[in-house]
């Protein structure tokens, strides 16, 4: 059991140094003079070379990559990223002021994401009628070729302009929050509920609901009581790896919706060159995307005794 | 006599296939089973056995549909009832033991808690649940789990096959019903699990008064058990009546077909109908000496002996976990042994490499156990016997015709894809591509066991005319001793690992020197009834 929460730590760990070191190669190694980096291109030339000096000195650039790379990664352990470029802030500082707010969007997204996604398999499953089990089966491939910018802009022109029942944009409160959260979660819910309704069909038909119903079970306490569970497990495995999928999406929603957040400030980190606060935001969304997955790998054990016993015993079966 | 618990007249079920319908699987069958009575119904795969029982318990899939009859239970008509009327009857009424003990059991939920809802689903409500426990336990204890209390609290996975399927016997009475529906409750269990299992069976209906109705492709349990017995074919009953007159006066053609095929019901080896090669001189061409594998912490192979002589067949018996299949795959040199040695004529296999090991192939070849998932589906017929052709650069038109031919297949089959072949076809197939390179030996993991008994019967007459025609030697697996008495001159009992008994197959089987062979000899059911077929 520990050897197993020791392995899963130790992945997670591994996936946020690897990104940390990925970025830093990309950032500061590869490009021939990182300090150009730190300036718009426009003014390049105009800039005198002491000055440019005096800055590769001030992010030790001037330094051997490998004491830079060590230097760095002892900062980010204690999570300092140093400071952004644009507006001075600590990276890190930066980073906290808007993080809650996209963590409520992308938490808030993944969960409406998974109701969604249950609902939609639950009224596949449990339907009598081909129409509506054909019908409700089609929303996910539906809901995931529609781009979050097009679904974004138009429920913004139904819900916003038309009928007015929400603000356009901004980030006051729970009423702004709503149609971002809609336009998040339905392409996020789409590849979930695509699994869920597949698997929900399996374990319907799978030898242990037969015994339910020679016990005398009825077809909703069937799918409440046994698929349900059984049926969720793979789901939630495909839950932890879209959670990727919400923040890539909350850079358009973000921008779309005008909110302030981790997606909006990746998209102007990235506009103005600002290195530090991109390098601050690639291991910030590789750590919360490692957190996820191990809190996933962690709750499957937890709802799967089989899983346990494999664990415990230490046993390959 | 008071009225039967089940009655199913002319009942006929179809299946919609595509736009058209009906592809009937029953054809008007009728049947009825009173009160303490045991009926078998024995029919081989696609005779509507099963669906007969589906449409009993209103279980039927979408796509089939009841076009005619009736189905009472005491008389009550419960024909085209919906799932929330047909819920009082299931459990309450009419208790079913499922097939497969192991995916029958919810995996995420502990057994206590699946009997109680069957206790919930058919007692009154509003009971304390104190007394649902109660009930539950007293349901395992009497479904032959003495520990009943520790079974409660553990997971299905937790539970052997045999206890698996205690507990859901243990489900089938917890609503205290009339009959009980058992739908080939043993296939999945080793023999002495399954004689422990209908032993217990034949108990409860005699202790409790219940009426049973087992689905079974087995002729040799249903012969020993029933009281009556039904032959199903293509949809239809072809005989019923007591065992004694199906035993002594089958009327059906198909019914003394299926007698002559079960492999129990044989005296002797079967004798090749094709012309015997003479020189079969007896050496010694496979020989295993010492093997052991562990895996983990676990001997799944315990310094096991084997000799196959040259031209004969040798049988390794035994049940699950014996370390057969581990022993075959060694021996084939899938699996490396952490200790032994293994000798084709006389040339050691063991710490060959690779490129060696594939030279050894082609004297050496493998036949596995299912051949729906041993065939590449997308292959056609040719193109798999050709593989192992091709695979050495050597030409294949001829020579798959030759292999085609030798299995008993003709030319029309070369363009076939293994979904267009049934499964008897198939193994022949698998049979013929372990063939295509002139092997010497051939190692056969329970080839017969995923088939019919009349193509199991076939197919290893047809192993016996090759190995005469051929001179080829077999190392068989099976769990089956009916089948060891038909094929195999010699024979290994194995048990957790280890070699319990060798020998020539009259002398292990007329005077079986282990206690576990005798177990083994005495679960195989129909093993007292006289042989009807002396060849």
């Amino acid at each position: 059991m520990l050897r197993y929460v020791a392995l899963k730590v130790g992945r997670a760990l591994f996936v946020v140094w690897a990104a940390f070191t990925v970025t830093f190669v990309l950032l500061f190694v590869l490009p021939a003079n990182p300090v150009d980096l730190l300036f718009d291109p426009a003014e390049i030339n105009a800039i005198p070379d002491e000055v440019k000096a005096q800055v590769a000195a001030n992010y030790g650039f001037n330094k051997p990559v490998v004491l830079q790379y060590l230097d760095r990664f002892g900062h980010a352990v204690i999570g300092d990223f140093g400071n952004s470029v644009q507006s001075g802030k600590p990276v890190t500082r930066a980073i906290l002021d808007v993080l809650p707010s996209t963590l409520v969007l992308a938490s808030g997204a993944l969960v409406l994401a998974v109701l969604i996604a249950f609902g939609i398999a639950l009224v596949a499953t449990a339907t009598r009628r081909p129409w509506l089990r054909n019908l409700v089966e089609a929303l996910p491939s539906g809901a995931v070729s529609v781009p979050v910018f097009l679904s974004g802009i138009l429920v913004l022109q139904i819900f916003s302009f038309r009928l007015g029942w929400f603000p356009s944009f901004g980030d006051d409160g729970v009423r702004s929050l709503i149609l971002p959260l809609i336009t998040l979660a339905v392409p996020v819910a789409g590849p979930i509920a695509q699994l869920l309704v597949r698997s929900f069909g399996t374990e319907l038909h799978s030898g242990y609901v037969t015994t339910s119903w020679a016990k005398g079970a009825t077809r909703g306490s069937i799918l409440v009581r046994d698929v349900f569970r059984n049926a969720s497990l793979p789901a939630l495995t495909i839950a932890g790896v879209t959670f990727g999928n919400l923040i890539a999406g909350s850079v358009i929603t973000e921008t779309v919706f005008a909110r302030q957040g981790i997606g909006r400030m990746t998209q102007t980190a990235i506009n103005t060159l600002d290195v530090p606060l991109v390098a601050g935001i690639v291991v910030l969304v590789a750590a919360s995307f490692a957190l996820i997955n191990l809190v996933v790998d962690l709750i499957c054990p937890v709802l799967d005794p089989r899983l346990r016993a494999t664990l415990t015993t230490g046993g390959t079966a | 006599m008071s009225d039967p618990l089940l009655r199913i007249t002319d009942l006929a079920v179809d299946y919609r296939t595509g736009r058209r319908d009906g592809t009937p699987a029953v054809r008007g069958v009728s049947l009825h089973v009173e009160p303490g009575e045991f009926v078998s119904l024995v029919g081989e795969s696609g005779s509507g056995k099963t669906t007969l029982i589906q449409g009993a318990l209103g279980l039927l899939p979408a796509a089939a549909r009841i076009r005619s009859g009736s189905i009472e239970y005491s008389d009550v008509d419960v024909t085209g009832w919906n799932d929330r009327r047909m819920a009082l009857v299931r459990g309450n009424y009419v208790g079913f033991i499922p097939q497969d003990p192991n995916a029958s059991l919810n995996p995420v939920k502990k057994v206590g808690q699946q009997v109680v809802e069957a206790v919930r689903f058919n007692r009154p409500k509003g009971a304390p649940a104190t007394h649902y426990r109660q009930a539950a336990l007293e349901s395992l204890r009497t479904a032959g789990l003495a520990d009943a209390e520790r079974v409660f609290g553990q997971y299905p996975h937790q539970l052997s096959g045999g206890m698996k399927q205690r507990a859901l016997i243990a489900i089938a009475l917890a609503g205290q019903p009339k009959i009980i529906v058992a739908d080939e409750p043993t296939s999945a269990l080793d023999v002495t699990v399954q004689k422990r299992i209908l032993d217990h069976l034949a108990g409860l209906r005699e202790q409790l008064g219940i009426g049973i109705l087992l689905v079974t492709h087995d002729l040799g349990v249903a012969l020993e058990r029933s009281d009556r017995i039904l032959v199903m074919q293509h949809g239809e009953i072809v005989e019923q009546g007591p065992v004694t007159r199906i035993l002594t006066d089958a009327t059906s053609e198909y019914t003394r077909r299926l007698l002559a095929a079960a492999p129990s019901r044989h005296a002797g080896r079967l004798q090749p109908t094709r012309t015997v090669r003479p020189d079969s001189s007896g050496a010694v061409v496979l020989r295993a000496a010492g093997l052991t594998k562990n895996y983990r912490d676990l001997r799944a192979l315990d310094r096991a002996d084997l000799i196959v002589r040259e031209g004969t067949t040798h049988a390794i018996v035994g049940e699950s976990g014996a370390g057969k299949s581990t022993l075959a795959g060694i021996l084939a040199g899938f699996t490396n042994a952490d200790a032994g040695s293994v000798q084709l004529h006389g040339r050691e296999l063991t710490g060959l490499n690779r490129k060696q090991l594939r030279e050894v192939r082609r004297d050496l070849q493998f036949v596995f156990q299912n051949p729906f998932t041993s065939l590449d589906p997308r292959f056609t017929v040719r193109k798999l016997i050709a593989e192992p052709l091709k695979a050495f650069g050597l030409p294949s038109d001829e020579r798959v015709r030759d292999l085609l031919h030798d299995v008993a297949l003709d030319e029309t089959y070369l363009h076939r894809l293994p979904a267009q072949l049934s499964g008897g076809q198939r193994q022949r197939v698998a049979i013929a591509r372990a063939l295509a390179l002139n092997p010497k030996v051939l190692i056969l993991d329970e080839a017969v066991s995923a088939l019919d008994v009349s193509v199991q019967a076939q197919i290893l007459q047809l192993l016996v005319d090759l190995q005469a025609e051929l001179g080829l030697s077999y190392a068989f697996v099976t769990h089956d001793l009916g089948v060891v008495r038909l094929i195999a001159d010699d024979v290994t009992v194995m048990k957790d690992g280890r070699v319990v008994e060798s020998g020539p197959v009259e002398q292990v089987f007329a005077a079986p020197a282990h206690e576990y062979t005798r177990q083994l000899l005495a679960a195989v059911p129909g093993a007292d009834l006289v042989p009807a077929v002396q060849s």
